[in-house]
């Protein structure tokens, strides 16, 4: 397969070409910004069905194996897809705990049998995939996680529960951590790690209304549920490692996502559309220097952020501390996004005090649902704190 | 109104040239500019060692950019930043900036006389220096410095880099409506018109250039397009000195997280406590920003050959105005984290703080630039 420069123009040519012919038209409901946000039925099957279309014209795990219903070709492809998707606002490519996370990591560290069961559901979007890591009591603190599974001859019974499990009311799987051993010397030893069905006897969801109103994630409740023995991934008692490996994948740490995109972008450049409408002292925001000033530092901010990736790739220019680049992207994008849309509320006078569903709201309240469903990126994945931790000691070099 | 696609234009590359002198910059740099000899050239006159400068003379450094024909190497400008870093990561400073930007102004501007008689003269040692200010304000439009039509300028140029050593200064002053710069040698000044500024940064140099009825012949003034080379000059000088805190701000980060990992209290690393850890990891993010700012820019000078594009324009001001920023929070927190030690003029933090109050305004803070890029984003 060909990498060099003209085949890829033409191949971006080809897939904007795709995006314009294909993109669905507006389905007269709000569709959601991120794949953390899906809350009712019909938001859902517009994302199946435009995930299925994007997977069946060839440009959903293109760099996937073939035996497994990837493309074989070179990541190089979907980047390029992924940039494209987002330059034309495409909706968003929502099985990504399947896409992003479970599906690398099966295809990494995944037995022959599960890769030939799982993979190809991920893409066609038939099997929705969830995330059992964070539980009531242990979010940052993940490696406390307390759910138990007991082995019980051919299966495993699983206690306990999980919470803001994305898609756990809609998922067919859940890749789970839970405590097989609580006597372990240490809380890391006692944990595995499996690829457990979300559909069996005594596993329950139960959705979570969110700050916006909406609903988007579940708690998940275990109570004697068994699942088959088969479903542990690696070693018992090894599932740590599988997490954290896990969590590289969901934090961009590696590649080899099926895509990656997974939030409609905001960039700088909406927030200043935003601002052309709006008077301020009598006169347009964007004549006002102060908003000025705040919106350029922005613009700065924005432009960093997008060199980002450019400079990892050099690395005489990443001596000093090699890995922050890597570490530091979530970061630095998800609170740079938190502000800009909590500013974008300010600057809109007394209208900033409106809501979605009010018709006098600016832009459809996007701008103060976004900021809201922001918290979600700030907060899921590891908080901003506990990413600054993992920088500071894993870049930096600093104590625990 | 359009607005611009920030993201359209993320070219980074890192030239084999610079690759090269990257690795010579470091290893120069650290021989010569370590922390002992940084501090003994504090309170000297001139704040650098005359035999170190005559090194990097020989080194090719201060002809990197001028044209071969005029006894220069011709390199890009790109290749000026590793040495820039470099600098700025051991806080070496000489008359490199002014020199190098002088050089600028003369080739991008001067007439074939002009860049005749004094590229050679830059390339080979001989301090060469801009004269702009006539006060605090690096946004003047207006020279208060007069060129009268028989030649003769008279006015006060203040915080002229590297005065007492310059050998050649190009003066910016008003001729009626018009900017006019004229190169004025030494020797035309008497001994007394140079005074020197106590600076807030006592590793750099900087001073007063008093010309009173000072006569200058018709070679000696640059032709009228130079008021225009001279706004891409101070861009050039803006990403240098970006590029140069991007280098302290490095530095000073590595003393901060030495200093955390050392340093005890309460039976703990105190880099183990978030109220610290937390806000050096922004100082790493902030630094890390800004670098990617500064050799995005210096790609975009080497794709344009030097010319000031728009884009150009926007990354040379991203860059100082991230690279300001980063340097000022670094060396601010610096002190902090060192504690009581941290107040003392002993502490090694105290050089970055004040390394960073003298970048920001160097070639305009990051208000100033913000401002110049307001156009060029959001009309």
């Amino acid at each position: 397969m060909q990498t060099d420069a003209t085949t890829l123009d033409a191949f971006r040519a080809e897939i904007s070409q795709w995006l314009i012919n294909n993109i669905p038209e507006d389905p007269g409901f709000l569709l959601p910004q991120s794949f953390m946000e899906v809350g009712s039925e019909e938001q859902l099957e517009f994302l199946i069905a435009w995930q299925k279309k994007v997977y069946e014209a060839g440009y959903l795990g293109m760099a996937w194996p073939k035996e497994y219903g990837g493309g074989g070709m070179p990541q190089v492809y979907q980047n390029i897809v992924d940039e494209e998707l987002m330059n034309h606002k495409a909706p968003i490519i929502f099985n990504v705990i399947g896409l992003g996370w479970a599906g690398p990591l099966i295809l990494d560290m995944g037995t022959e049998e599960e890769k030939q069961r799982y993979i190809k559901g991920i893409l066609t979007a038939d099997d929705i995939w969830c995330q059992g890591f964070s539980e009531p009591d242990h979010g940052s603190d993940l490696g406390n996680a307390q759910t138990r599974a007991v082995r019980d001859g051919d299966d495993y019974i699983i206690n306990g529960s999980k919470i803001w499990t994305t898609f756990g009311n809609y998922a067919k799987y859940m890749i789970l951590l839970a405590r097989t051993n609580p006597d372990a010397p240490s809380k890391y030893a006692g944990l595995s790690f499996f690829l457990s069905p979300m559909h069996a006897d005594g596993i329950s969801t139960s959705p979570i209304q969110k700050i916006t109103g909406e609903y988007g994630f579940c708690q998940t409740f275990f109570d004697d549920a068994r699942i088959p023995a088969s479903c542990l991934m690696g070693e018992e008692n090894q599932g740590w490692k599988v997490a954290m490996r896990t969590l590289e994948y969901e934090r961009s740490v590696h590649g080899g996502q099926a895509s990656t995109y997974k939030f409609l972008p905001i960039a700088m450049e909406d927030l200043l559309h935003t601002c052309k409408t709006i008077q301020r002292d009598g006169k347009p925001l964007l004549d006002d220097p102060v908003v000025q000033d705040q919106l350029v530092q922005f613009l700065i901010e924005e432009k960093s952020l997008a060199l980002m990736k450019e400079r990892g790739e050099i690395p005489e220019l990443c001596t000093d501390y090699p890995f922050s680049l890597a570490l530091s992207g979530k970061l630095i994008a998800t609170e740079l996004f938190r502000r800009a849309r909590q500013y974008a509320v300010s600057l809109q006078g007394a209208k900033g005090g409106l809501y979605v569903g009010d018709n006098m709201a600016i832009e459809g309240g996007q701008w103060q649902r976004g900021y809201f469903n922001n918290f979600s990126a700030t907060i899921g994945g590891g908080t901003s704190q506990v990413q600054a931790n993992i920088i500071a000691e894993h870049a930096l070099g600093l104590p625990k | 109104m359009t607005f611009i696609n920030i993201e359209a234009n993320t070219d980074m590359r890192f030239s084999e040239d610079q690759q090269m002198i990257q690795e010579a910059a470091r290893g120069f740099c650290q021989d010569k500019s370590y922390i002992e000899a940084v501090r003994k050239l504090l309170d000297s006159e001139t704040g650098f060692q005359a035999e170190i400068w005559q090194e990097m003379v020989e080194l090719g450094w201060l002809g990197m950019c001028i044209e071969e024909t005029h006894g220069g190497s011709a390199l890009g400008l790109d290749c000026l930043i590793p040495i820039a870093e470099s600098m700025g990561r051991q806080l070496l400073a000489t008359p490199f900036f002014a020199s190098t930007l002088a050089a600028q102004q003369i080739q991008r501007a001067g007439s074939e006389a002009q860049k005749s008689r004094y590229l050679p003269m830059i390339a080979n040692g001989t301090v060469a220096t801009l004269a702009l200010l006539d006060n605090e304000d690096w946004g003047a439009e207006v020279s208060k410095c007069s060129l009268s039509a028989d030649g003769k300028i008279n006015g006060r140029k203040v915080l002229v880099e590297a005065a007492a050593q310059a050998e050649i200064f190009i003066v910016l002053c008003q001729q009626g409506e018009q900017q006019r710069l004229a190169i004025v040698e030494r020797s035309q000044l008497a001994d007394s018109a140079v005074e020197a500024h106590t600076l807030i940064d006592e590793t750099k140099r900087a001073g007063i250039v008093n010309l009173n009825d000072i006569s200058i012949s018709e070679e000696q003034l640059m032709p009228s397009s130079a008021a225009n080379a001279l706004d891409d000059v101070k861009l050039i000088g803006a990403l240098l000195i970006a590029a140069e805190s991007v280098g302290s701000a490095a530095a000073c980060l590595n003393l901060t997280v030495e200093y955390l990992n050392t340093r005890k209290q309460f039976n703990k690393l105190i880099g183990s406590y978030q109220a610290l850890k937390h806000p050096t990891v922004d100082m790493l993010n902030m630094m890390e920003a800004a670098r990617s700012q500064v050799y995005h820019a210096a790609t975009l000078l080497a794709d344009s050959q030097g010319d000031i594009t728009r884009d150009a324009e926007i990354a040379c001001r991203m860059s100082k105005a991230s690279a300001n920023d980063a340097l000022l929070f670094a060396g601010d927190r610096a002190v902090q984290f060192h504690g009581g030690m941290g107040f003392t003029y002993e502490c090694d933090a105290q050089l970055y703080i004040r390394r960073a109050q003298w970048s920001q305004q160097h070639y305009g803070d990051s208000a100033y630039h913000r401002k110049r890029l307001t156009p060029l984003l959001l009309a």
